[in-house]
């Protein structure tokens, strides 16, 4: 799986570095869109030095960390989204005559190298936030943890949105709103938002794991919605269960698939 | 979505197809393309208003801790919020719409520009058709919602409902015209992405659809004011709120209008002047 | 090699019904070339899907090369080579030689089988003037040819074919066919084509199985098809008279389709 995988993405990386200017042009457009939500922020903070008690470079890290992953997330399989297209095209019957599963043949499919851009400015933007912080170096292992556990969330979201789209092939862009949704939420201190708001994000799509309880360790502050000290360290068991709900969803996707076909 | 493959003989040079029943038949079928596909205009209500929701704490946060900022108060910082994705739809904020982009690849444009009506005005009677479907089915569920979860307000006074009702027309008269120029450019580019990436980058950020633009600093606030995408966002948002005064914020709308549509004849006879050169 | 045994596939379309195949029962052997016939909308395509594992039958069992598709398909993968006219299989944006490669890492077949494999196939299908470009810009011949190819670098027993000759021009039938007959006599794979072109049926087909309205209507030499209806010469004119007969048929609910045949054949 891991080599049919990794097989795949190296021929679509192979064919967009046949054309290297269009590449480098496509990491650049892609860097730049993505500066747009860094923008945002920094206009915040021009009029104001905190926002829900956070100051700047702390938002800053919240967001560099849950861009980071979901920028990761997204460069490696961010076109398991494409489910809808895929039955609608008719491509879908051609993946799965071939002998490998669904789900990594269409996490590779047309694999864009050139997200990397993405990645890059959130890891800059995090390095940046971390080198001013400062944050104490015993609680420091949590920042690698908490990316781990972020990438693993983001994937199981997205494909639960991919699994989603066997049921919605009429509406695709409903799966937006859990997937660019939870990029966007998680941008922000959850303090921000309302309580139930932060209790469904934490407790249903625990989005909260992503960047908000780890990174609250990490800059060692009390969660101001007055979660226990534990639910810091849950997030890897968050990842575990919300990716079992993913890989369930995902089966049932392709069975219903195959139970329902698809005209013509 | 694809262009729409009804195109009228060249040869025919009926009368009544250069009046305005001609227009007002294009704008119905503009509406009715989109009214085909209500599930797509619904998610992306859906998805615009959850957006919405999660903008809206940012903004509620930010005014707890400014009060007042850029002249507004809380509940107006929200309404903006909805009253801005619920514009995400109607004035394709993301871009795109029109179609021209692919006709002109496959050479097809040839065929619209020898139509006995104008292409430009074509296409701005189809896209009014298109705004007008999304403005309710994708533009009223995010108020609805921000009414219902936020209790955002509505104008008050025919006065105002009657300027907002002009402010969305010049809105979208602007959004056209920034948005035609964008897919002529095709004809002289390889290469879209660039442009299409550009434009979503300003189209976003400076039309005051992210944030208020009374919000950025400095001379980057008074720039922002004064181009043409506040004209999209930014300008119908104010006259929503009764927060701009009515003359000098259509003034300005009217002003882009112009400029646009201007360039777009200019880029429409540009076009023209290639496509006969090239033979298509 | 295949064997449907009151096989039967059913959709809800709008909370009705539709039977695309019901009780369909055939067998092909070993080495066989059965061609299947059908007006449109008969059920060929639902029956081809089942027989990949694309599509779980609702009643009755499918089996291919001893398998069942619809729980083992991946396993049934590396022993069929399955080939769509309607659309590729191969990848859209790559140049052939990559979906070539990417076929070998999928089907696990060795660097030195691959690379005879494809030396052959080349020379034969005639590849290699466009192995280099990408999917997209091949002409639909090429495109065709490039399908085959990948469909038969794993050396599959069983070869199904979905209208392999749509869309191609005189040439390009007759190269296709002749390939298709090397493929059978020489390596005896099996083969299931479905089609509307008539002239694919003469040329290849020892047998023919006529699939109307989600039923088998005939199973049989194309010889026997031609019996069917006296007093008509061409296949052309057999099948025209078949189709309109089943659908004069459908057209009056109680009357099933194979007695229409039945009646289409005492008239």
């Amino acid at each position: 799986m891991v080599r049919t995988y990794a097989l795949l993405i190296w021929t679509w990386t192979r064919s967009a570095a046949a054309y290297p200017a269009s590449f480098a042009l496509a990491a650049v457009f892609t860097t730049v869109t993505a500066a747009v939500d860094l923008g945002v922020i920094l206009v915040v903070f021009a009029n104001t030095t905190a926002l829900a008690g956070f100051s700047r470079d702390e938002v800053l890290f919240l967001y560099g960390a849950a861009s980071l992953a979901f920028c990761v997330t997204d460069l490696l399989i961010g076109n398991i989204d494409r489910v809808s297209g895929h039955i609608r095209a008719g491509t879908l019957d051609v993946v799965l005559i071939r002998p490998a599963a669904a789900w990594v043949q269409l996490a590779a499919d047309r694999f864009v190298p050139a997200r990397i851009g993405r990645v890059l400015q959130a890891a800059a933007v995090l390095g940046h936030s971390v080198a001013v912080i400062g944050p104490d170096w015993r609680r420091a292992w949590m920042i690698p943890v908490m990316l781990a556990t972020g990438i693993v969330i983001f994937a199981a979201l997205w494909t639960l949105a991919g699994a989603l789209q066997f049921l919605l092939t009429d509406a695709p862009e409903v799966v937006n709103s859990f997937t660019y949704g939870g990029q966007q939420l998680t941008q922000y201190p959850l303090s921000v938002y309302g309580r139930d708001l932060v209790r469904g994000v934490t407790y249903v799509l625990p989005l909260a794991f992503v960047n908000w309880q780890p990174g609250l360790y990490v800059l060692g502050r009390p969660d101001p919605c007055g979660t226990p000290e534990f639910t810091r360290f849950l997030g890897p068991a968050a990842a575990l269960l919300l990716s079992l709900l993913a890989a369930l969803a995902w089966r049932q996707g392709i069975r219903h698939y195959r139970s329902t076909g698809s005209q013509g | 979505m694809p262009h729409s493959p009804h195109v009228p003989s060249p040869c025919r040079h009926p009368p009544e197809d250069t009046t305005p029943a001609l227009y007002a038949r294009l704008v119905r079928h503009g509406f009715r393309r989109h009214a085909a596909y209500p599930g797509a205009a619904l998610a992306g209500a859906f998805t615009n208003t959850v957006f919405g929701v999660l903008r809206a704490y940012t903004l509620i946060a930010l005014w707890q801790a400014r009060p007042g900022l850029a002249g507004y108060d809380v509940a107006d910082a929200v309404t903006f919020c909805f009253v801005t994705q619920a514009f995400i739809g109607p004035m394709q904020l993301f871009g795109g719409g029109l179609g021209i982009p692919e006709r002109i690849r496959s050479g097809d444009i040839a065929l619209d520009l020898v139509r006995p009506a104008p292409l430009q005005l074509w296409a701005f009677a189809e896209d009014l058709g298109r705004a007008a479907y999304l403005l309710a089915v994708r533009g009223v569920p995010p108020l609805l919602a921000g009414a219902a979860l936020f209790g955002i307000t509505a104008p008050d006074g025919p006065a105002r409902w009657a300027a907002l009702a002009a402010g969305l027309l010049a809105a979208f008269a602007v959004s056209f015209g920034w948005r035609y120029l964008v897919a002529l450019s095709v004809c002289w580019l390889t290469d879209d992405r660039g442009v299409n990436v550009l434009s979503l980058v300003l189209t976003t950020f400076f039309s005051g659809m992210l944030l208020p633009l009374g919000l950025f600093p400095g001379a980057l606030g008074e720039v922002a004011a004064a181009l043409p995408w506040a004209a999209i966002v930014q300008a119908p948002a104010d006259l929503y709120l009764g927060t701009a005064p009515i003359g000098p914020t259509l003034a300005f709308q009217a002003f882009w209008t112009v400029v646009l549509a201007g360039l777009g004849v200019l880029g429409t006879r540009a076009i023209r002047h290639r496509v006969v050169i090239q033979g298509g | 090699m295949i064997e449907l045994d009151r096989a039967g596939r059913s959709f809800k379309v709008r909370r009705t019904v539709v039977h695309a195949v019901r009780d369909l029962s055939f067998t092909v052997g070993r080495g066989e070339f059965v061609g299947c016939l059908g007006p449109n909308g008969a059920g060929k395509s639902t029956t081809i899907k089942m027989l990949c594992g694309i599509l779980t039958p609702t009643s009755g069992s499918v089996r291919v090369a001893g398998l069942d598709p619809s729980r083992r398909r991946t396993a049934l993968a590396r022993r069929i080579g399955v080939v769509f006219g309607q659309r590729t299989t191969l990848w859209w944006d790559l140049p052939l030689a990559d979906s070539f490669q990417l076929v070998r890492h999928l089907y696990k077949v060795d660097r030195r089988t691959f690379a005879e494999r494809l030396d052959e196939l080349c020379e034969t299908l005639d590849l290699g003037t466009f192995l280099r470009t990408p999917v997209r810009q091949l002409s639909l011949g090429q495109r065709m040819r490039g399908d085959l190819a990948a469909a038969l670098l794993h050396a599959p027993e069983v070869l199904v074919l979905d209208e392999p000759t749509i869309g191609l021009d005189v040439v390009s039938k007759a190269g296709i066919r002749d390939f298709l007959l090397r493929l059978n006599a020489e390596r005896g794979t099996t083969v299931l084509l479905t089609t509307h072109d008539l002239g694919d049926v003469e040329r290849l087909c020892r047998r023919v199985v006529l699939i109307d309205h989600g039923r088998l209507a005939f199973d049989g030499t194309l010889a026997g098809l031609m019996a069917t209806v006296p007093g008509r010469t061409t296949i052309e004119d057999v099948v025209t008279h078949l189709y309109t007969a089943g659908r004069r048929a459908a057209a009056s609910p109680a009357e099933e389709p194979a007695r229409a045949l039945r009646r289409a054949r005492d008239q």
